[in-house]
């Protein structure tokens, strides 16, 4: 039983621990040491992509020398060296275990093999010894045939059952285990041969599969296939050129090229065309300076066109440090460029295009300052004109005239505000003691004030400009004056005369010369004046001009007053002016029996002071005396209040000063024309009267006149057509108000008609307006035609086969219809009559339907026959009739008949206003669809 | 007798009809125009056709004096005639002519004298055999009219 267990556990043992110490898949956990994958999922990771490896030329003897020379290949090839030893070293390691398992399981079983050689030979010693004598006398014969008989039957374990108990230590039993040992130690030499053969063939497969040569080929392998994997689809050149500029390597070069074309030839010599040599020497300077760089070159060449890369070109070190080479990669970015220079252009275009209109603007404003500077000047030179003149030679005449001092105060004001370039504010206050009206040179006084303002205006940049008027006493006046200034000597007699005789009349007893024309003209001007002479006094009125600007410096006052002197000659270059003003100004003032002086404080401002005397008569004037005024005196006097005292006018902005102006002058214009009769408001109001307008009932025998006059206005506020345009809209209002007034309910279209008579002769933005109506009328008026009745259509055509067979088709289509027999009669039949549908026949003699088609849209469009007359005078043919241009049609459908002929296109249809056409020739099919889609 | 004389005429009517169509003498809109002839105008299409071969032969003979017998060929001219005569032989369906009508007008839009000479021969003779065979339909038609309208009678009686 014990020999049984002992043969069962060496048989055990031999089938399990040899499997346990030696896995089965050795190559494939050596293979995980490594961290490698198996090259067979490599292979099916990239198994979808083809890679196309023929773009490489390499060099392979340059390659090697590169990884033997150069820094980073020596690198490489060292690593790979540590890689390929430790994997030697492990495979070795593993070898060493395996036969160190081996040799030890051989030891195990030369151990076994001694002991059971051992435990034989001791039996047999004690075989010998105990059984021999025994054996040879009784069984000699049963051994020998015996034991021969159980090693031919080979099978140990029969014999075994076999063997008793009895037998037990018997010869027999001792050689049956004699033999049974043998037979298991020929067993264990078998397995030991075989394991021997298996450790040689896994020694074998060790060195197949895990051959370090291989499996860095696969790991390059891998590396070249993801680089291929990544490259093959870039637009990418990547290259290796050796010290005279040769490829030694490129990658991803140019289709039509061959290996023997790029590798061992330099740019120049593969290329011609503009950017080669650019490229050439960039990559020269890198190779020279040593540093990478970086360019975009525009290569122009024969073999791919223009193109423009990206070059990135690198220096290669051999491991002494010196320059063997570069490295280049090149991008195509042409489309990147272009679109990168069509955004520039698009940015410079931008650009220009700001630029312009900076430039527009400044024109603009230009424009409107050179404007608003004319109209200054047109007052301007008006006022200085005539008294340097006069002034100047010394025999001026002064007149006498009847005014309103607020009305001179606060148009001179408007006439500044309206050429205002700053934000001031302008005022005026007038003393309740100021006569509303008084007797004196009035366009002189005026010229002072609008001088005096105008300088105050120059000089001052914020604040206010403003002026003052009240009365004082003759004797306060003089005192004022002799404070203010230093008089000459002509002054002061001036003054001693004033004092004493307040009459001016009197003065030209002491001015000899210089007053005595005055009195004569005040004489003989003063015509209406000689009735109240008797009554009229003199009054002593003030008048300041003050400012809130930079004021006169004390040293200079007494200079002011001169001839050609400014305050100085910075003020000069800034202000400009010629410093002639104020001189004549004084001379002027003066020259009326008055004085003017100066007080001004740096900094702080001026006000110039002049003091003059004026008759003023007692009896209350009637307005009709005023005649002599100017015109635009009686403008404002016909819209303000004889004793306003407060004049303001607030600072606008630039842009809105134009307009404003131009308001203002609308409204006067307006308020002259209708007769507007003065509204008693106490501030003249500058917002448009439209109201008053309206509200104007009864102003039937205005109407005719106002409506010449609206395109006076619109003309002479372009600026403001806004609100000119309001006006005429008001006028309609108006005029429909009062035509209903009157019961003509019915005449509306009549009044169209009529307006649209008067309109056609004036301006195109009236007449826009207006046309708008009468289509309406018209449309109105066609639709009641077309309920009423069927539509009518009109065939032009010449040949009478084409219209009797259309007439026929016609009639049996259910219409009947005109007929014509050219273009130039159909021109008159669309004058004459609305029609819904026009077919017309494109080639016909005297006029075409092409030209006919034009000239009716033509009347369409302006509502005017003009053109078509032109046409028919030119074609000498009969005038279109007068009577019968009534109001504009609709767009009448015209379809062209087309035979086809090369001058009859459809696209010359079309161009000449033709809705559709129809080719000849006509059937009844075609008609109907046309009359379908036209009458329907 | 008359009555039968109706329906053979008619037949012969439509064996004249169908050749001309077969030459390509005729189209389709020939048999619109009757198609036009109702009791309001029961001779719409004679009328049509009369009409159309006064004015086509004036026509014509514009277009001999203008090629033959002016020396200043005025091209312009005959094509606008052309045009025409293209705008009513299409109408009334003689598509033949029609035909050589556009002919002769590309003839005329290249100068080709010779061609437009060519081309108005061609449509001298189109047109005498148009109007030969339309002469030959209407008398046919006009008999046929009279074959019908002729009753015996008998046969109205009978009725």
């Amino acid at each position: 039983m014990v020999c049984e267990k002992e043969s069962e556990c060496i048989e055990d043992m031999e089938v399990e621990i040899l499997p346990s110490m030696w896995p089965e898949d050795i190559g494939s956990e050596v293979g995980k040491q490594f961290n490698i994958e198996k090259p067979g999922r490599d292979q099916d990771m990239l198994e979808d992509v083809t890679i196309i490896e023929e773009p490489t030329i390499a060099d392979f003897k340059r390659l090697m020398e590169l990884t033997n020379f150069t820094e980073k290949g020596s690198s490489q090839l060292a690593y790979l060296m540590k890689h390929w030893e430790y994997k030697q070293a492990n495979a070795s390691r593993l070898l060493r275990e395996e036969l160190d398992s081996l040799s030890k399981q051989r030891q195990d079983v030369e151990l076994r093999k001694m002991e059971i050689l051992e435990e034989h030979r001791f039996e047999e010693e004690r075989y010998g010894g105990d059984k021999r004598p025994v054996s040879i006398l009784e069984d000699v014969y049963d051994i020998w045939q015996d034991v021969p008989r159980r090693k031919n039957k080979v099978v140990v374990q029969n014999k075994r059952i076999e063997i008793d108990a009895a037998e037990y230590d018997t010869v027999k039993y001792w050689k049956q285990r004699a033999l049974h040992s043998e037979k298991l130690l020929e067993a264990s030499i078998q397995r030991e041969q075989i394991l021997q053969e298996k450790l040689q063939e896994r020694i074998k497969n060790i060195e197949r599969q895990s051959s370090p040569v291989e499996e860095l080929s696969q790991i390059l392998k891998r590396a070249d296939n993801f680089l291929h994997f990544i490259l093959q689809n870039a637009p990418v050149v990547i290259g290796h050129q050796d010290k005279e500029l040769r490829y030694r390597f490129i990658y991803n070069h140019f289709p039509s090229l061959q290996e023997e074309d790029i590798i061992g030839k330099t740019d120049i010599e593969i290329f011609t065309g503009s950017g080669v040599k650019e490229s050439q020497e960039f990559k020269r300077e890198v190779l020279e300076k040593g540093l990478p760089a970086k360019r975009e070159i525009t290569f122009e060449t024969e073999l791919f066109g223009s193109k423009t890369f990206l070059i990135y070109v690198e220096p290669v070190f051999s491991k002494a440090g010196e320059t063997i080479g570069i490295n280049y990669m090149g991008m195509d970015v042409t489309d990147q460029v272009r679109k990168r220079e069509r955004m520039a252009k698009i940015r410079e275009e931008i650009a220009v295009q700001k630029a312009k209109e900076t430039e527009l603007n400044k024109t603009i404003h230009i424009t409107e300052e050179t404007m608003r500077a004319k109209q200054m000047l047109a007052t301007m030179s008006h006022e200085i004109r005539s008294p340097l003149s006069g002034v100047e030679s010394g025999v001026m005449k002064l007149e006498a005239t009847k005014f309103r001092p607020r009305e001179v105060l606060k148009h001179v004001l408007q006439t500044a505000a309206a050429s205002l370039q700053k934000i001031l504010t302008l005022e005026g206050h007038v003393s309740d003691d100021v006569p509303i009206e008084v007797v004196g040179d009035v366009l002189r006084i005026r010229q002072i004030l609008t001088n005096l303002i105008s300088n105050a205006i120059k000089f001052t940049h914020e604040g206010k400009v403003g002026i003052n008027l009240y009365v004082v006493s003759g004797t306060q006046a003089n005192e004022d004056r002799c404070l203010s200034t230093p008089q000459s000597s002509s002054d002061r007699n001036l003054l001693d005369a004033q004092r004493h005789d307040h009459p001016p009349s009197q003065n030209h007893a002491f001015h000899g010369e210089c007053i005595s024309p005055v009195k004569s003209e005040c004489s003989a001007n003063g015509d209406t004046e000689e009735h109240h002479h008797s009554t009229e006094t003199t009054v002593w009125i003030r008048c300041d001009v003050y400012d809130t600007g930079i004021g006169i410096p004390e040293t200079a006052i007494p200079t002011l007053f001169k001839r050609y002197m400014q305050v100085g000659a910075d003020h000069t270059r800034k202000y400009g002016g010629t410093g002639l003003g104020l001189a004549i100004c004084k001379q002027l003032v003066e020259l009326m029996g008055g004085d003017l002086t100066v007080s001004s404080k740096e900094h702080h401002g001026s006000t110039f002071t002049f003091i003059l005397p004026y008759k003023v008569s007692i009896i209350e004037e009637n307005s009709d005396d005023t005649d002599e005024l100017s015109d635009m005196e009686n403008d404002e006097g016909t819209c303000d209040d004889t004793t306003e005292s407060f004049f303001q006018f607030q600072p606008r902005t630039l842009g809105s000063l134009f307009s404003s102006n131009g308001s203002s002058r609308t409204q006067k214009l307006l308020t002259h024309k209708i007769g507007y009769t003065s509204s008693n408001t106490s501030e003249c109001s500058f917002s448009f009267p439209s109201h008053d307008i309206i509200s104007k009932g009864t102003c039937s025998v205005q109407d005719s006149s106002l409506v010449v006059d609206t395109p006076e206005i619109s003309e002479s506020s372009a600026s403001s057509s806004g609100q000119s345009r309001e006006t005429n809209i008001e006028n309609v209002v108006s005029r429909d108000k009062y035509c209903q007034d009157k019961g003509i309910a019915d005449s509306s279209k009549h009044m169209v008609a009529a307006l649209e008579m008067d309109i056609a002769t004036k301006s195109s933005e009236l007449q826009q307006k207006f046309k708008v109506q009468g289509n309406v009328t018209s449309i109105f008026a066609s639709e009641l035609t077309k309920s009423t009745s069927k539509p009518k259509i009109l065939l032009v055509e010449d040949s009478k086969i084409n219209i009797m067979v259309t007439q026929s088709m016609m009639k049996q289509l259910g219409h009947s219809i005109d007929v014509v027999n050219n273009g130039a009669e159909a021109v008159r039949a669309v004058q004459q009559c609305s029609y819904d549908l026009v077919l017309m026949d494109v080639c016909m003699p005297i006029m075409n339907g092409l030209q006919a088609t034009k000239l009716i849209r033509s009347f369409e469009e302006s509502g005017k026959w003009d053109a078509a007359r032109k046409a028919l005078m030119e074609l000498n043919l009969a005038d279109l009739d007068y009577e019968c241009s009534g109001p504009s049609k609709k767009r009448i459908p015209i379809v062209a008949m087309t035979a086809n002929a090369l001058s009859e296109s459809a696209e010359e249809c079309f161009a000449n206003g033709m809705d559709s056409f129809v080719s000849k020739p006509v059937t009844f099919q075609k008609l109907k669809e046309c009359l379908e889609q036209y009458l329907s | 007798m008359l009555g039968l004389g109706s329906d053979l005429l008619w037949a012969d009517m439509n064996r004249l009809l169908r050749l001309l169509f077969h030459e390509g003498v005729l189209d389709e809109h020939f048999l619109q125009l009757h198609h036009l002839q109702d009791e309001s105008s029961p001779n719409f299409v004679s009328e049509v056709i009369n009409m159309y071969f006064h004015e086509s032969e004036k026509l014509l003979n514009n277009l001999r004096s203008l090629l033959i017998h002016t020396h200043t060929h005025d091209y312009n001219k005959m094509g606008i005639h052309l045009n025409q005569l293209i705008g009513s032989s299409s109408s009334i369906g003689a598509k033949r002519l029609t035909t050589l009508c556009l002919a002769f007008r590309a003839a005329t839009h290249h100068s080709n004298r010779p061609g437009c000479l060519r081309a108005l021969e061609m449509l001298e003779h189109e047109y005498c055999y148009l109007k030969n065979k339309l002469h030959e339909l209407f008398h046919i038609e006009q008999q046929r009219a009279l074959a019908a309208a002729a009753r015996y009678p008998l046969h109205n009686n009978n009725q």
